[in-house]
């Protein structure tokens, strides 16, 4: 019991907060990333441009239904192959961008799909072009009520860094095996920690999602 | 890569039948423990409905991957369990938890006059739950279950972490041995989208009649 609590040492939870930090940096860079590019493949995916929007489309539907875990390993070791090389922290961004923008366009496609017909037409009738009444009417009121599943979906974004632990991404996760496997009894205690760290860290984001959901819809 | 495939069908099928397995497994353990969950969170109890909520919000803001592990590193070594067990227990505890979510959406879904109707015509509480509610509230969700269940084949490959035997650990082990590293992945990345891909336009489909028809199924 005397290596529960000593594996909270100060020397093991700055080692675990040093990849908090990792975990911080490369799900804040994907998640920039991967809502622009969403943002972006939605639109394409609405718009209806002949075939390239169908292509685009397929090309979504592929990756959303890929296992994530793949997506990295082959970022990682099958990339090298035909010459593109990153390292760990940039195949981590890489695999995950990929991955959550297809999720992203999913998601904003049937947020652009749910505003009402009539607010295109009548800002097409008033005289805005299409990329005006696209972008000053329609995404605004999409964006808003799309606010909970965006959300929920930059959560699993930062719970699925932890899969990079398998390139050895040196974030939370890979960081508390580390412990573990120098200190056995440490392993009860590990978990517990890593438990709480991710609670905490998802739980303060949903809070705020939720905080900007009544603030938008008021 | 067609050469890769017929040297190592063996491994590969292998590893689709455990992925298959695993998956359908956590599928029917998390839609059992899933609304058991959900219907705590709409017992008239209070504390039935925070211990709900509090089992749901921790497991929905926990990794997949430290939970899957938790059962391969502490559990198996109490109980001695495969890696393929602790993987889909694992799975099974994450995927419970969105379930129940799903579910009890699905549940308030339901106008509240069916289930004082069934009340008012003297079934309990648990036969109106279990005879009027519960029945609308699955063919309401069964889009969003269709998608959960998608996740969850995906999500089974964590199993490659415990050597779980499934897709995503055979691709890793082919790779290992045949120093092959774009193969395989390709291999079994076909293989996943063969589960998931005519299922995610099913539910497409579904999900676009259940719009049609104004939510009735």
């Amino acid at each position: 019991m005397s290596g529960f609590f000593s594996a909270f040492s100060w020397v093991n939870m700055r080692f675990l907060m040093m990849g908090l930090g990792v975990t911080i940096e490369v799900a804040v860079v994907s998640i920039i990333l991967s809502f622009i590019i969403g943002s972006v493949l939605g639109v394409i995916r609405y718009v209806k441009i002949p075939y390239f929007s169908q292509i685009v489309g397929f090309i979504i539907d592929l990756i959303r239904n890929l296992p994530l875990l793949l997506i990295i390993f082959f970022t990682y070791f099958a990339l090298p192959k035909i010459g593109i090389h990153f390292g760990v922290v940039t195949s981590t961004i890489f695999a995950l961008t990929i991955f959550e923008s297809a999720m992203l366009a999913e998601i904003i496609r049937s947020g652009i799909l749910a505003v009402p017909k009539g607010q295109l037409e009548g800002a097409l009738s008033n005289g805005l072009n299409f990329k005006q009444a696209l972008w000053h009417i329609i995404l605004p009121q999409a964006y808003k009520t799309m606010i909970p599943p965006i959300v929920s979906q930059f959560v699993s974004l930062i719970k699925d860094t932890s899969l990079a632990t398998i390139i050895m991404l040196p974030e939370v996760t890979y960081r508390a095996q580390i412990v573990y496997a120098q200190e056995p009894s440490a392993i009860i205690s590990m978990f517990l920690a890593l438990a709480v760290i991710y609670f905490i860290l998802n739980f303060i984001i949903s809070k705020i999602g939720d905080l900007l959901d009544r603030r938008m819809a008021a | 890569m067609i050469s890769l495939f017929q040297s190592h069908a063996g491994e590969f099928f292998t590893g689709f039948g455990w992925t298959i397995a695993s998956s359908v497994i956590a599928l029917i353990g998390s839609l059992i423990l899933g609304t058991a969950f959900a219907l705590l969170e709409v017992i008239p109890n209070k504390l039935a409905n925070i211990i709900g909520r509090i089992y749901i919000e921790v497991v929905r803001n926990i990794p997949l991957l430290v939970i899957t592990m938790f059962f391969y590193v502490v559990i198996a070594n109490i109980i001695k369990i495969s890696g393929f067990a602790a993987g889909t227990f694992g799975l099974t505890l994450y995927t419970s938890a969105f379930i129940a979510e799903t579910v009890r959406a699905g549940i308030n879904a339901v106008p509240k006059g069916q289930l004082e109707g069934a009340m008012s015509n003297g079934l309990s509480w648990w036969q109106a739950m279990r005879y009027i509610v519960l029945p609308q509230a699955f063919k309401l969700v069964i889009p969003p279950l269709g998608n959960q269940f998608i996740n969850l084949i995906k999500n089974s490959s964590v199993l490659a972490f415990v050597a779980g035997l499934d897709l995503m650990y055979q691709a890793n082990q082919i790779s290992q041995t045949t120093f092959d590293t774009f193969g395989p992945f390709i291999i079994v990345g076909i293989f996943y989208l063969i589960l998931t891909m005519p299922m995610s336009y099913y539910m497409r489909y579904l999900e676009n009649r259940l719009e049609k028809n104004g939510g009735r199924a």
